[in-house]
């Protein structure tokens, strides 16, 4: 019997991966061809930080978070594990300390910064390095995985998006028309083309109004993010998005003011009110959504819980629904 | 009992919606705290269309909400943001922000007034954020405010109250007006502070949102705007230079 992943964003391609993985054919239809715009992973930062996400989120994207650098490694992925960098601009200082007494991590003083980042040498004067996290280039990790999975015999179809047999629904915001508590949380981003800096790995920018995050995508460009508005507007950015953006980046180093703007984006995350994941199985499908803001972090241990759910009939402790 | 523009109010303490870690822990801080009034930003959500599912959230509260001008530098903005909130949450109740100076995110005094006259002629019921400065208070109830809400400290800051000594001489100057301090409180001691003082309520966001538990804070808060509003109903003490016995001495061996 061959099951149908309605969706081909991260979390379909996840999910097909692993259940591709225990010897169960499945079929991936979308509603456009190839790993693209029309998807909210497309738009990801790519960073892998369990940690660093865990200022905010709540303890299951943390301990969850944990299994993406591994996964994404062995399924061909490029990940690069340098950790991440926490740095405030001098007058934010008490938010690295706000930011340091929540995330475990080294504390640095202006000469480590500088170590493990030369071009940010005497910028700053105390940084946080976050050792274990990690980072990857999400298109090219949508595309790579979605070529692998081709080779391994995933169909991948386009067009209707309608089950017909039993089937996960990883469709992200698109599943409103039936998850009703599922909402949208606009965010925006940029990605910059400058090649006098060598950043190599992501960097966290902390202030009260206008934080930011820079991952290097190598060869000089960087995606610069990202907004999070209540909104499920998936219009095109606004002008104050980039200008606290590209303001704050301006702050992180001066250089970037001679990047090139090569992209701005924007699109809508799929939330649940506790802006946790969710598992819910409705009849014949099975619901996999509301990752958030943590796509790439979250979509290994999202689709391994799903497959130990149809494979092995262990229930996924993101499960709150089960009408099967 | 406290009321504005009429209405009777029970909690003392306001809460905004920005900043929190999600829409549950939001939801949380307003159950513990049991803040009846919500502050919601229109602005930017609307300017990219479609907060309705975020703003259901905020209505599920089931307080009465408050939309605000946040992120408005101009009185023409502010008005054009009034009328779109109204239209959006039914209320006629506004918070007034008019931002005159991007870094400290300090009122524009004229803009305020301006806007303030707009609005009250429109029939809305204008809260208007300001400073301790008596002059423009008294513009602003000729504007057709009946309620103000000067600041503590700039917003986000959580400094307290920077200015004791102007916010007192505008609570003694007008002792009938409802007066709420909005931004610019950290800690649960400083909403203490200001109720003791006889200001009328708080409104706060940042120090809630961004404590490491937000519910938890928010219930601190709402027990010291509590314990400070009765420090002012009962009367305190002055403060004296010399120790005063609370036990008489007479009849005791204070000589042997």
């Amino acid at each position: 019997m061959t099951r149908e992943i309605i969706g081909g964003g991260v979390m379909g391609l996840a999910v097909a991966a692993e259940l591709t993985a225990r010897g169960r054919q499945v079929r991936v239809i979308d509603r456009q061809e190839g790993a693209g715009p029309h998807h909210c992973s497309w738009w990801a930062g790519g960073m892998l930080a369990p940690d660093c996400e865990g200022e905010t989120a709540e303890e299951p994207v943390v301990r969850l978070g944990r299994e993406a650098a591994e996964w994404w490694q062995a399924q061909g992925a490029q990940v690069t594990r340098r950790g991440t960098l926490v740095v405030a601009l001098g007058r934010d200082r008490a938010e690295l300390d706000r930011f340091a007494r929540r995330v475990p991590g080294r504390l640095l003083d202006a000469e480590a910064v500088a170590a493990l980042e030369p071009d940010l040498a005497g910028r700053f004067g105390r940084g946080l390095h976050v050792e274990t996290e990690a980072h990857l280039d999400p298109r090219a990790t949508l595309s790579g995985l979605r070529q692998r999975l081709a080779e391994r015999g995933v169909a991948f179809e386009t067009g209707e998006i309608r089950a017909t047999g039993p089937a996960i629904d990883c469709r992200g915001l698109a599943a409103r028309d039936v998850l009703a508590d599922l909402r949208g949380v606009r965010g925006e981003m940029l990605v910059l083309r400058a090649p006098e800096l060598a950043l190599t790995r992501p960097v966290r920018l902390l202030h009260p109004r206008y934080p930011l995050y820079v991952v290097p995508r190598g060869g000089g460009i960087y995606m610069l993010g990202a907004t999070q508005i209540e909104s499920a507007g998936r219009g095109p950015a606004t002008v104050r998005a980039a200008l606290e953006l590209l303001s704050a980046v301006y702050a992180l180093h001066p250089a970037f003011a001679e990047a090139e703007i090569l992209e701005i984006g924007a699109d809508a995350r799929p939330a649940f009110p506790d802006n946790l994941p969710r598992i819910r199985r409705r009849g014949g499908i099975i619901h996999v959504n509301g990752l958030f803001r943590h796509g790439f972090l979250l979509a290994p241990s999202m689709a391994r819980m799903a497959a130990d759910w149809i494979c092995d009939g262990i229930k996924p402790e993101v499960c709150d629904e089960d009408h099967g | 009992m406290l009321g504005f523009y009429g209405t009777p109010v029970a909690s003392r303490l306001m809460l905004g919606t920005a900043q929190y870690p999600s829409p549950k822990v939001l939801s949380e801080a307003f159950r513990r705290s049991g803040a009846g009034i919500a502050t919601v930003s229109v602005r930017r959500e609307a300017a990219a269309g479609e907060g309705a599912d975020f703003w259901a959230l905020v209505r599920e509260l089931g307080v009465r909400l408050l939309p605000n001008t946040a992120g408005c530098h101009s009185a023409r903005e502010a008005v054009t943001t009034a009328r779109m909130a109204r239209e959006l949450f039914g209320t006629d109740w506004i918070k007034l922000e008019v931002i005159g100076h991007a870094d400290t995110l300090q009122p524009d005094p004229w803009g305020l007034v301006e806007a303030a006259a707009i609005l009250s002629a429109e029939g809305f019921k204008v809260f208007p954020y300001t400073t301790e400065d008596l002059v423009l208070a008294e513009r602003l109830l000729d504007a057709g405010c009946e309620v103000l809400m000067p600041w503590g400290a700039p917003i986000g800051t959580g400094l307290g109250l920077a200015n004791r000594y102007g916010l007192r001489a505008l609570r003694a100057q007008f002792p009938d007006v409802p007066l709420v301090i909005d931004a610019g409180l950290g800690r649960p001691s400083q909403a203490a502070e200001a109720m003791e003082m006889g200001y009328d309520a708080v409104l706060l966001n940042t120090a809630v949102a961004k404590a490491d538990d937000p519910a938890a804070m928010a219930e601190g808060f709402a027990r010291a705007v509590e314990a400070g509003r009765l420090g002012f109903e009962a009367g305190a003490m002055e403060p004296r230079d010399m120790a005063a016995p609370s036990t008489p001495l007479i009849g005791k061996a204070f000589l042997a």
